[in-house]
């Protein structure tokens, strides 16, 4: 579990094998105050889909409470597309064995 | 089947929330998701618990299943509305299984979960409490069964789509992108399978492309639509969604899922395997 303070990210690498594994990982956060919602807040009913160097949909996640997520993909390129209610965010990043992207998308 | 038969908008769904001679079924791959909320009135069957043997690999029998409905007080006359997470995969799979063993009126929901909440529509923890039913189910149906055996002889005579994704079925991945990668199989897909992603069945938001879009996407990657099709993905839930597609969207006679898929395939003894795109 990420504790108090923690930089916001993706979920807990503890466990994770990064030797054998090229992660994409981040978390989904909400941008502004809205309805009481504080700017900030994770958005845990966020979809987050990967996409390949082609564009071909490769798989989809939903962000958990702490509107975080996580892929393991192989190493290259790849791009990540955020849906929620009312958003859509696509980001392009770079996968490598040992080295997880860690995003932060506020939205 | 068809379209009109099989598939419900989230209009439907919510004009019918209120019908009490439909039951509405969440099946996630993420168990834990129902908890969190669902669809008012739902219940939920767990893809593993509910729906696995457990001791051997297979469906569960025709008694267990007729326990399972009638405990969770469906009817022989109920229409049951499956929809869950994950781009309806396991509702899909859930649906091939009510298929399996009879089931009259079984439907799915267009987009599932998840445009149910990219629409912002409530989801609500209550869990329903049903009246207990005697439900009776027929006779597994193995028409639209695929067993090894089978898919085996179909290379090079038979229709043989693999859904997974690219990655998948050149051999770089042996598993979707959002699981850890398995080593108890090797990589690759079944010789002269064609690779049509279920993703490419769907819009983004998680509803099925047209039923033109659909059969343009089937034809244009090589299948002949007069000869018997085999689905097959990695353990039998991403084909069911594209067993849907074309059984019961495009209406086509003679589509099987191999739910054995690439975790049995992969791990047989001297069968043929192609790699590359």
């Amino acid at each position: 579990m990420r504790t108090c303070g923690a930089t916001p990210g993706g979920p807990d690498l503890a466990g994770v094998d990064l030797t054998t594994q090229a992660v994409i990982q981040g978390a989904v956060l909400r941008a502004g105050v809205e309805d009481g919602v504080p700017n900030g807040a994770p958005v845990g009913n966020a979809y987050v889909r990967l996409l390949d160097s082609s564009g071909e949909f490769t798989a989809e996640v939903p962000t958990n409470e702490l509107g975080q997520f996580r892929f393991f993909a192989g190493p290259g390129a790849w791009t990540v597309v955020v849906l929620a209610h009312g958003a859509r965010e696509e980001f392009k990043v770079q996968a490598q064995t040992g080295a997880p992207v860690d995003l932060v998308v506020h939205i | 089947m068809s379209r009109a038969t099989s598939l419900v908008s989230i209009d439907w769904v919510q004009e019918n929330l209120a019908n009490p001679h439909v039951v509405f079924v969440e099946v996630d791959e993420d168990t834990a998701l129902y908890e969190k909320g669902h669809i008012q009135g739902a219940i939920t069957f767990h893809w593993r618990d509910d729906l696995q043997d457990g001791l051997i690999r297979d469906l569960i029998s025709k008694e267990k299943f007729e326990a399972l409905l009638s405990k969770s007080g469906i009817a022989n006359d109920s229409t049951v509305v499956l929809y869950g997470g994950n781009n309806n995969w396991f509702a899909t799979y859930a649906f091939w299984y009510f298929k399996i063993y009879g089931h009259q009126d079984v439907r799915l929901i267009d987009g599932g979960r998840k445009l149910w909440e990219l629409n912002g529509l409530p989801l609500i923890t209550e869990v329903p409490a049903r009246t207990a039913t005697r439900y009776v189910a027929k006779e597994r149906d193995h028409s639209i069964r695929a067993f090894r055996d089978e898919v085996v002889a179909a290379i090079g005579n038979k229709n043989i789509v693999d859904v997974r994704s690219p990655a998948e079925f050149s051999g770089e991945l042996a598993a979707p992108a959002h699981l850890p990668q398995e080593s108890g199989q090797i990589k690759g897909h079944i010789p002269t399978a064609k690779n049509i992603p279920w993703s490419k069945a769907a819009n983004e938001d998680g509803t099925f492309r047209s039923n033109e879009e659909l059969a343009e996407l089937y034809k244009a990657a090589g299948v002949d639509f007069a000869k018997e099709t085999i689905a097959y993905c990695r353990i039998g839930e991403r084909s069911a969604f594209s067993w849907f597609v074309l059984h019961e969207l495009l209406d086509l006679q003679n589509v099987r899922n191999y739910d054995g898929s690439w975790t049995e395939y992969g791990s047989l003894v001297g069968v043929p395997v192609a790699v590359g795109a």
